[in-house]
């Protein structure tokens, strides 16, 4: 079965000024690869400045290896236009950007431009699309309302309708429930086990919840200092020794009460009892 | 209702709008011409006295036009500088665009072009140089990874601004005193019937501006998502940053060169027509076309009005309207102006 997406052994540095001037870190990729199958979900965990967001921004063609390639579907993402990209991979970014005057429908049809770039206004079939990726996650009474004026949790899945008419193949997702709370991140992870299981769509996603990403993803990556440490399933990726080599801290990794999967915690420094008291 | 019928729905009514505030203008003016002779002369009849011919079809008519196009022109250039910079208060005038373009018209009429066909092609080259130059130093000033702060490119617009006005004080204090008359009342931005040909090619630059943004309507929709889930959606955002701003340079040299620097059309009318029709700029950019040319008409109208027989210039109109406007944003829409 060809991947859906694939990095082979892909490498990337960031030109030197462009470095210095963004961040002190270089956020380099050495010698990764990784394939995500069709019905897929990856999750790609690691330290700050490991390369997480540098490697899913080569899945969308935003950044560009400076060695290696990137295949969709088995073929060559380099020579496809970037709209014929956008049909094949959807990005979903963390948040709405601030003071955005559209509504939720207007947002949504936007996922539908790749497929026809040239058109000037939607067609009644981008319409229909839109109407249906909205009723995929639940915002349609949502369809008229001003995007910057809906909630955290509203507001990603509104992100989620618009890479959903985009109709790819696969999702990227970096960090989706970095602004949510618990209700909504327990939403946004059976959301996006529901499109897996019933559309049998790919996901791709960095997220920092160890916890999260191992209840939710197949497959983990772990990155550190732009390289794979470790890669598999979360029974093999989340262990005591990877996870502390790479993140560079104390960890304990036990079983979720619950689901009996495994679970990390870290360990925290115990306040050192001082010689004045 | 269907977005194009949508369209049609805008451009006919305002274009009805816009023919009648045109008819309106023909009637009023210091001449003192009766009603009754400004429509023999519009029907085309003889009349005993040949000077409403001549103050009717020479002076008033092509003074319409060139408030018309001047204004729809502003406004364009304006609409489109906001959507590609997401910044309300991006516009010519705040972004030293209109100062840049008026360099170069000062400078072209230094070498002695005045307002034959040829001389006005020449004039719109200048000028259309002198923006080009301004806005690149504000964008090359203002410019920072991941994009346009709005601070940094306001005090990049003012700053370039003030370099190109001190830059024309020095050109004018080198032509002689007989010119000069001239020159300052052009910088103060008065809209100055244009002969058939000159207008032609004032006409031809705008139109050839006006399509180089609106083409990419739907592409500035998509960049409000920011340069790179617009990159990520399949669009080509420097491609369309270049087109933008050459469309733009065009519309605001054309304007300088015919009419002189008018400020903050390109603010009140884009963010007026936003009140009512939302920020889509495939509806967006035609409505402020036309929208625009019903304000600078207006305006225009009422500035060779209410002082008459003496004129005010339109541009000191339109700044006296602006410049609290642009104080009203600044105030209003202060979580923009956070870096």
């Amino acid at each position: 079965m060809t991947a859906v997406a694939e990095l082979r052994s892909v490498g990337f540095e960031y030109p030197a000024a462009q470095a210095s001037s963004r961040t002190r870190e270089p956020f380099s990729l050495r010698e990764v690869s990784l394939a995500v199958e069709p019905g897929e979900i990856v999750g790609v965990i690691g330290p700050n400045a490991s390369g997480k967001t540098t490697l899913i921004r080569l899945f969308s063609g935003l950044l560009r290896p400076t060695r290696g390639e990137v295949l969709l579907e088995g073929q060559p993402l380099a020579r496809m236009t970037r709209a014929a990209v956008a049909t094949r991979v959807g990005v979903v970014p963390q948040d709405v950007p601030r003071d955005f005057p559209y509504t939720v429908e207007e947002l949504v049809l936007m996922g539908r431009f790749p497929h026809a770039p040239r058109r000037f206004f939607e067609s009644v079939e981008d319409r229909r699309v839109a109407w249906e990726a909205m009723g995929q996650v639940g915002v349609r009474g949502l369809a008229g309302e001003r995007c910057d004026r809906l909630s955290g949790g509203e507001r990603q899945r509104v992100m989620l309708a618009r890479a959903l008419a985009q109709e790819p193949r696969l999702l990227v997702l970096d960090e989706p429930t970095a602004h949510l709370d618990l209700r909504y991140q327990v939403e946004c992870v059976e959301l996006l086990r529901r499109l897996n299981a019933e559309q049998g769509l790919s996901v791709v996603l960095v997220s920092h919840d160890l916890d999260l990403a191992g209840h939710l993803c197949h497959r983990l990556l772990l990155l550190s200092e732009g390289r794979a440490a470790r890669q598999g399933d979360p029974e093999f990726v989340l262990e005591t020794a990877a996870l502390q080599a790479a993140y560079g801290c104390a960890v304990a990794v036990d079983r979720h009460p619950v689901s009996g999967r495994r679970s990390v915690h870290v360990v925290w420094p115990e306040p050192q009892t001082t010689k004045g008291r | 209702m269907k977005p194009g019928a949508r369209l049609a729905l805008i451009v006919g009514g305002l274009s009805c709008a816009l023919l009648a505030v045109a008819m309106g203008a023909l009637f009023v003016g210091s001449a003192g011409v009766p009603p009754g002779s400004v429509l023999a002369v519009l029907l085309g009849r003889e009349l005993p006295e040949p000077v409403a011919r001549v103050v009717v079809l020479d002076l008033r008519l092509p003074r319409i036009a060139v408030a018309a196009l001047a204004g729809g022109a502003l406004a364009v250039a304006g609409a489109g500088l906001q959507a590609l910079t997401r910044n309300p208060l991006a516009e010519p005038s705040v972004l030293g665009v209109s100062s840049g373009a008026a360099f170069g018209v000062v400078t072209g009429q230094l070498f002695g072009l005045g307002t034959g066909l040829l001389d006005s092609l020449g004039l719109t080259v200048f000028a259309f140089a002198g923006a080009f130059v301004a806005g690149g130093a504000v964008y090359l000033i203002a410019a920072r990874a991941g994009g346009l702060p709005v601070h940094s490119l306001l005090l990049a617009g003012v700053i370039v601004g003030i370099f190109f006005s001190s830059a024309i004080t020095v050109l004018i204090s080198l032509v002689d005193t007989n010119r000069l008359g001239g020159i300052i009342q052009w910088l103060l931005g008065n809209v100055v019937p244009v002969a058939p040909g000159a207008l032609a090619v004032f006409t031809g630059v705008a139109a050839i501006g006006f399509a180089l943004i609106f083409a990419d309507a739907r592409r500035l929709n998509l960049l409000a998502l920011g340069e790179d889930a617009a990159q990520e959606l399949g669009v080509n955002a420097v491609a369309v940053k270049r087109r933008l701003f050459a469309g733009a340079a065009l519309l605001v040299s054309a304007v300088v060169a015919f009419a002189g620097p008018i400020g903050f059309v390109g603010l009140i009318v884009p963010h007026a027509a936003r009140m009512l029709l939302g920020p889509d700029n495939r509806l967006l950019l035609p409505a402020v076309a036309l929208g625009g040319g019903v304000f600078l008409l207006i305006a225009d109208t009422l500035a060779r009005n209410v002082v008459a027989p003496a004129e005010l210039s339109v541009g000191v109109l339109t700044s006296f309207c602006g410049a609290p406007f642009f104080v009203y944003l600044l105030r209003t829409r202060a979580t923009l102006a956070a870096p």
